[in-house]
């Protein structure tokens, strides 16, 4: 991403082709190079090596030793702990979980929301009016500004088990017999499947708001000539609404699944891991060893594993991104 | 939420990153709507609103029931309206909890950040787009960082370190770590719009005598003022809804935010449903008005970082 961003300008002066660094400022200088600039980052260097980069050294080398946290001696483990984390079942459940969070944050509202965005855009938008189509589109982004703990909050209310649950009185009465479903704490498939609603529940807005911004670029006369010549609403769909807008399906996807790997209040807030640990996730499990656990070590080497697959995954989306960048270019 | 929103967020100069918002201000030509409605666009705007409904029927329980007296919330179903307004509920989480005071942390912590992270990216996307400084991408990446690390990598060690300073529980704790982590999604906003930012612009004040600072301070500032906003509010969102760290490093009861209170209400056992109910709802208030004040922004500033 961040490489376009640079060449456009070289892209429109194609005179000044010279090598990407050596490029002059954008304003013009009349007093020695281009170093004053670097004054600007000190503030922000300091910060993000203070913030992000000595916690991210300082877990990366504990990872390597065995710490009982406070004031007792790191003793050296060498690779023990990360040979203990893939023989940990909970470990390696925990990123089993995180398949499943991804299917609940990515997969499923990039998808519903692709369809939900074409038919509010397409259908409600030009047939309905806009007005409607807006009022609806931000129906479906109100759960994102809502803060994730108050939205989990408001679904273990929701979810409560026994005969206080709101759910199972709407059970009840559908049923008409008692349902006395422990949603949370019952079984692994009801706490699981619980955490996805919730998390399908606050992502579907994401997806529909960005996709139809990107409709609007879409020239309405493009959908108006295809509607004459008789092509119906699934037609429109797959010949215009998706190819014009696959830049945004892979914002999307990008970003969710980076906030997929790293989810955590949805987890802690509903099911605090259980039952059983069953619905762990890697941020849930790193948080509870470092609170909880009797090696901070270890807790380390869970979160440098999960920093790791967090890097790699976003490294290998921009290669794709910048390929089929360039493929198109 | 109109597409002329657009049209007031960002100035004349129609260079390429403005494309986006330009193209939003093309009126959505009406012609077709004068053809009769076929049955598959009803079954689709019926599909459409049903969704809509199940999106919002969660709220919409909440808004029901926290209305109601712990008696009236016992003998009566979910779906019942309730048989007199009751706010007993409501009082006893305001007696009980120091909300005022967690809602003050929260509009302190959220503002200072977003006032501040975007004054930091400022400075960063400067010396990026305009100064064009060698290895920039590598910068930007690092910079990228911040957003990518998992939180609970920083944990643990900012625990400590804001322990030796003296910190904890102190908002300025959570407020210089989400600066950083905000920043980054600034620095790389704003590094590819000042990129291209008008060149024209630069040589007239650079002309005019005007040196680096006064350019960015008189010059760049004022021309990406709208998207600053976007950005001003963006992070004020995404700080105020932040959970892990604050819950780390915020302990004392008059340090905590509204989810962070929530939560540990959320925690007690012997928290009565309705008093339960009652907070959700007070907490869910201040983040229904401010998307109601800022929904034009929002929804140009969710754009913003998605379409280059």
């Amino acid at each position: 991403m961040t490489t376009t961003a640079t060449d456009k300008p070289e892209a429109k002066a194609p005179k000044r082709r010279r090598k990407n660094s050596a490029e002059p400022a954008r304003i013009p200088q009349r007093d020695g190079g281009k170093w004053g600039y670097w004054l600007y980052f000190i503030p922000g260097i300091a910060l993000v090596g203070l913030i992000i980069f000595y916690p991210i050294v300082r877990n990366l080398r504990l990872s390597f030793f065995h710490w009982r946290g406070g004031r007792a001696e790191e003793t050296f483990a060498g690779l023990d702990n990360w040979i203990a984390l893939f023989q940990d079942d909970e470990f390696i459940r925990s990123f089993v979980n995180i398949i499943l969070v991804v299917v609940a944050m990515v997969i499923i509202p990039t998808l519903l929301g692709l369809v939900i965005a074409a038919a509010l855009f397409d259908v409600v938008g030009r047939r309905f009016g806009g007005g409607l189509s807006s009022f609806l589109r931000a129906t479906y982004y109100l759960p994102q500004i809502l803060p994730i703990a108050v939205a989990g909050v408001l679904f273990g209310w929701l979810l409560k088990p026994n005969s206080e649950g709101v759910l199972n009185q709407f059970l009840s009465a559908i049923t008409g017999s008692d349902v006395t479903v422990n949603w949370l704490g019952g079984s692994y498939a009801t706490a699981m499947g619980s955490v996805m609603v919730l998390m399908i529940w606050i992502q579907i807005g994401y997806p529909i708001v960005i996709f139809m911004a990107a409709l609007q670029r879409v020239d309405p006369e493009l959908y108006e000539a295809s509607e004459l010549d008789g092509a119906n609403w699934y037609q429109r769909f797959r010949a215009i609404t998706l190819p014009m807008i696959r830049p945004e399906v892979f914002v999307v996807s990008l970003t969710t699944t980076i906030a997929a790997l790293k989810v955590f209040a949805p987890v802690f807030i509903l099911t605090q891991g259980g039952p059983n640990k069953s619905t762990y996730v890697p941020s849930f499990y790193a948080y509870n060893e470092f609170i909880n656990g009797t090696d901070k070590g270890y807790a380390a080497a869970i979160a440098s594993a999960v920093f790791i697959v967090v890097t790699i995954v976003a490294i290998i989306f921009l290669r794709v991104q910048t390929r089929s960048e360039k493929k198109e270019a | 939420m109109t597409t002329s929103a657009g049209s007031a967020a960002l100035p004349a100069p129609a260079s390429k990153p403005y494309k986006s918002y330009k193209a939003q201000q093309r009126p959505t030509k009406e012609k077709t709507k004068k053809r009769p409605k076929t049955p598959m666009e009803w079954v689709l705007l019926a599909i459409v609103i049903l969704g809509a409904l199940i999106v919002v029927f969660p709220i919409a329980l909440l808004l029901i029931n926290a209305f109601k007296s712990p008696a009236d919330y016992a003998t009566s179903g979910p779906l019942d309206l309730p048989q007199a307004l009751s706010f007993e509920g409501i009082r006893t989480f305001w007696a009980e909890n120091n909300f005022p005071r967690a809602l003050w942390n929260s509009i302190f912590i959220s503002s200072v950040v977003a006032v501040l992270a975007v004054i930091l990216s400022v400075f960063n996307s400067f010396a990026i787009g305009i100064g064009r400084v060698k290895g920039r991408s590598w910068i930007v990446l690092i910079f990228l960082m911040a957003n990518l690390v998992p939180q609970e990598m920083l944990f643990d060690p900012l625990f400590r370190l804001y322990d030796d300073l003296g910190l904890l529980s102190n908002p300025w704790s959570v407020i210089i770590t989400f600066v950083v982590i905000q920043s980054a999604f600034g620095t790389y906003l704003l590094s590819s719009l000042l990129g291209t930012f008008p060149k024209e612009i630069l040589e007239a004040a650079a002309v005019d005598g005007a040196t680096r600072w006064r350019s960015l301070r008189s010059v760049i500032v004022p021309v990406i003022k709208p998207t600053l906003s976007v950005l001003m509010v963006f992070f004020f969102i995404w700080t105020w809804n932040e959970f892990l760290l604050p819950l780390a490093f915020l302990n004392t009861s008059d340090s905590l935010t509204v989810p962070l209170l929530l939560e540990q209400l959320n925690g007690e056992r012997q928290t009565d449903t309705t008093t339960l109910i009652a907070g959700t709802l007070i907490s869910i208030i201040p983040t229904i008005i401010f998307f109601l004040i800022f929904q034009r922004t929002l929804t140009r500033g969710i754009t913003a970082g998605a379409v280059k």
